[in-house]
């Protein structure tokens, strides 16, 4: 059951636009935070609260990467395998990752606690090879490295992003998505060395 | 060239993404002059300054801002595209990260230079982290009464919404993120009508890219003769370079127009020890690729263009002799492959015959046939495909094929691997253990 909380947040993105339909990614996102997967049921209170079919719903859900239709987990664990971060070493890292978990492209962990996906171009390059955890980003990964930061959040140990806030999980994240914001931006580190290359040396002087 | 921080210029101030921050280094300042003069007066500023859009295609920004037509009783609609999902564009992410009020003010001048009362953020789904910084700058924004109704006492109402994508590179295509935003599958409309007549909703609409939107504020502020100083003549102003690959200093780097990639390359640290520069590509894969003997030329949508690629959205990928071209090509046609949204057949079902056909060269099995067919599928793709995805997969082959046709002869019995040990293009070591 999609509960009325849900359905009062569906309402509230729907009068966010002219048009109520808009709302639908946005909607789909929350179905996500609150089953941690888009559901038959999920995607017909789309339906209901936008007066379309679920035909509609479906048509449009399945064409963008994002939604799932079984459980994610706990954690959604993505690894950029596009060109420049699969050959600087993502490649090597997301097969680490894969053994770690026992799980393949686009499908649960062997214990379900955490979802597998070979990601693309992150926006990210200049800190490759990057992965991400529930979409926040961990930047400059060693196949080591990601290892290690799975094995954390399988303790339930504290994780930050390298660049964001404390990792939660999954369904947090979608949250964060449907109603595009969070009480999150004021904390956690958001700037690093790499975006202020250019700046520090022109601040040095150090310019030809 | 020296590096010239301007929308990067305070990125070292933790409080910047904060409106008392943003405030603190002349934030908002333009707003209130923009407010003081006309619309037309601003569109006619920003097409004088020549600003070219930053998304990829470096179309006059205050020309694409005249298109809309005025008093014709319609609402106007501002979309930024924030969907940056091109492999290699690394900017926008960063800018909305760090100075997501140059991006909220640029919107507000934007929408009431367009005569739009509501304006909408569309960030790829993937990225929260830039999402809750731009919500949090609007929301700041609207408690402070730069967006809203009656703004600074103008009579300028404004509504801004941040949208969330959920995954689909070709949302990033103008049109197919109006249907996204629509509520519909993201998949690209026929031009004409243009966005700008016919666009959300049906109504007039600008998109412009998060970069493009950035600059707005900077030239509102400091003038029309002060950007011109940066750049050429037709490619005005400056630009954020994000540098990757393999290079020692991976990272941003604010430059004017007209910076050389060696000048880029030399300010990133160079390359790896001992490694040498084996091809680079301008501005994301959907461009040409080129080679060390294109450092010098000047990094303008002119120069670009004149040495058979473009400036795309100026974010330099660079790799090195370790690199297997016949490997970064499947890698990329995988990607345009899984991207194609299977709309118009050229598209749709080239890019599987590509991607098929290359892996059997990743492989080592491809044939000095296969290479032929590489050439004529690609030529069948460019030019008849319904948008500029189709092309853009048309691009990667062609262009390795200019410099490297050696290595996809060599593909026809060697594997990728084995011509090139994929652990030597790794950034870490150790991973042979
Ligand atoms: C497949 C495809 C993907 C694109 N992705 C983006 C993108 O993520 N961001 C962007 O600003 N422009 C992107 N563009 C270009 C847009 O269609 C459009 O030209 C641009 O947003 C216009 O803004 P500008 O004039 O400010 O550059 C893409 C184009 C294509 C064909
Ligand atoms: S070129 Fe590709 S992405 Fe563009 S409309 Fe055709 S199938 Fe879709
Ligand atoms: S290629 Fe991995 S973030 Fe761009």
């Amino acid at each position: 059951m999609i509960s009325e909380s849900t359905r009062l947040k569906m309402r509230e993105l729907a009068k966010r636009y002219p048009n109520p339909r808009s709302a639908l990614l946005p909607m789909l996102h929350l179905v996500q935070a609150e089953q941690d997967e888009v559901t038959t049921e999920g995607m017909a209170a789309c339906a209901e609260e936008l007066d379309i079919t679920s035909a509609e719903v479906t048509a449009v859900a399945t064409f963008y990467t994002m939604y799932k239709y079984s459980p994610v987990g706990r954690h959604h664990i993505g690894v950029c395998i596009n060109t420049l971060c699969g050959l600087l070493g993502g490649d090597a890292v997301y097969e680490r990752v894969a053994e770690r978990l026992g799980a393949s492209h686009n499908g649960p962990s062997a214990d379900g606690n955490f979802w597998l996906e070979r990601i693309e171009c992150q926006a990210a390059c200049t800190h490759a090879p990057v992965m991400t955890v529930d979409w926040e980003f961990m930047d400059d990964v060693t196949p080591q490295s990601a290892v290690a930061l799975i094995d954390k959040l399988a303790s339930g140990e504290e994780v930050w992003s390298t660049r964001g806030p404390m990792i939660r999980d999954f369904q947090a994240t979608e949250h964060t998505l449907a109603m595009a914001e969070d009480d999150l931006a004021t904390v956690g580190n958001y700037v690093d060395e790499k975006m202020l290359a250019g700046l520090k040396i022109a601040k040095s002087g150090a310019q030809q | 060239m020296k590096l010239t921080p301007v929308i990067t210029q305070h990125w070292d101030d933790p409080t910047l993404y904060t409106l008392d921050g943003y405030k603190s280094h002349g934030g908002y300042e333009a707003l209130a002059k923009a407010l003081k003069s006309d619309p037309d007066s601003i569109i006619a500023t920003i097409k004088d300054s020549g600003l070219r859009g930053r998304g990829g295609a470096g179309f006059p920004t205050g020309l694409k801002w005249s298109f809309v037509p005025q008093n014709d009783g319609k609402p106007h609609y501002l979309v930024v595209n924030a969907d940056e999902s091109e492999p290699g564009a690394c900017k926008d992410i960063p800018i909305m990260m760090a100075n997501p009020h140059a991006l909220v003010e640029g919107v507000i001048i934007t929408s009431f230079a367009i005569r739009a009362n509501h304006a909408f953020i569309y960030i790829r789904g993937e990225v929260p982290a830039a999402i809750r910084k731009v919500a949090y700058a609007v929301k700041q924004a609207r408690e402070a009464g730069l967006i809203g109704k009656n703004i600074q006492g103008s009579g300028f109402d404004l509504e801004v919404t941040v949208h969330s994508g959920a995954g689909a590179y070709i949302c990033g295509e103008e049109t197919a993120l109006l249907d996204s935003l629509e509520g519909y599958r993201g998949q690209p409309r026929l031009k004409p009508p243009f966005p700008a007549v016919a666009g959300l909703y049906s109504s007039p609409t600008v998109i412009n890219n998060v970069e493009t939107i950035a600059n707005i504020p900077y030239i509102i502020d400091r003038g029309v003769e002060w950007f011109r100083e940066f750049g050429t003549e037709k490619s005005p102003g400056f630009k954020v370079f994000a540098v990757s690959g393999h290079v020692q200093r991976p990272g941003i780097y604010e430059a004017p127009l007209g910076i050389t990639m060696r000048e880029l390359l030399d300010y990133a640290g160079g390359m790896r020890p001992g490694a040498e520069l084996k091809f680079w590509i301008p501005g994301g894969s959907s461009v040409p690729m080129l080679t060390a003997d294109h450092l010098d030329l000047p990094l303008t949508y002119e120069a670009m263009a004149e040495a058979g690629t473009m400036l795309g959205t100026g974010t330099p990928m660079v790799f090195d002799h370790t690199v297997s071209v016949v490997k970064a090509v499947t890698r990329w046609l995988e990607f345009y492959k899984h991207e194609s949204c299977g709309k118009c057949t050229p598209c749709r079902e080239g890019t599987y015959w590509i991607t098929g056909v290359l892996e059997k060269f990743e492989h080592g099995h491809g044939t000095e046939n296969e290479m032929e067919t590489l050439t004529t599928l690609c030529g069948q793709i460019a030019g008849r495909s319904f948008c500029a995805l189709g092309d853009a997969a048309a691009t990667p082959y062609p262009a390795a094929m200019k410099y490297f046709s050696h290595e996809f002869t060599a593909a026809t019995h060697t594997s990728a691997d084995e011509q090139f040990d994929p652990i030597a293009s790794y950034v870490f070591s150790g991973a042979r253990a």
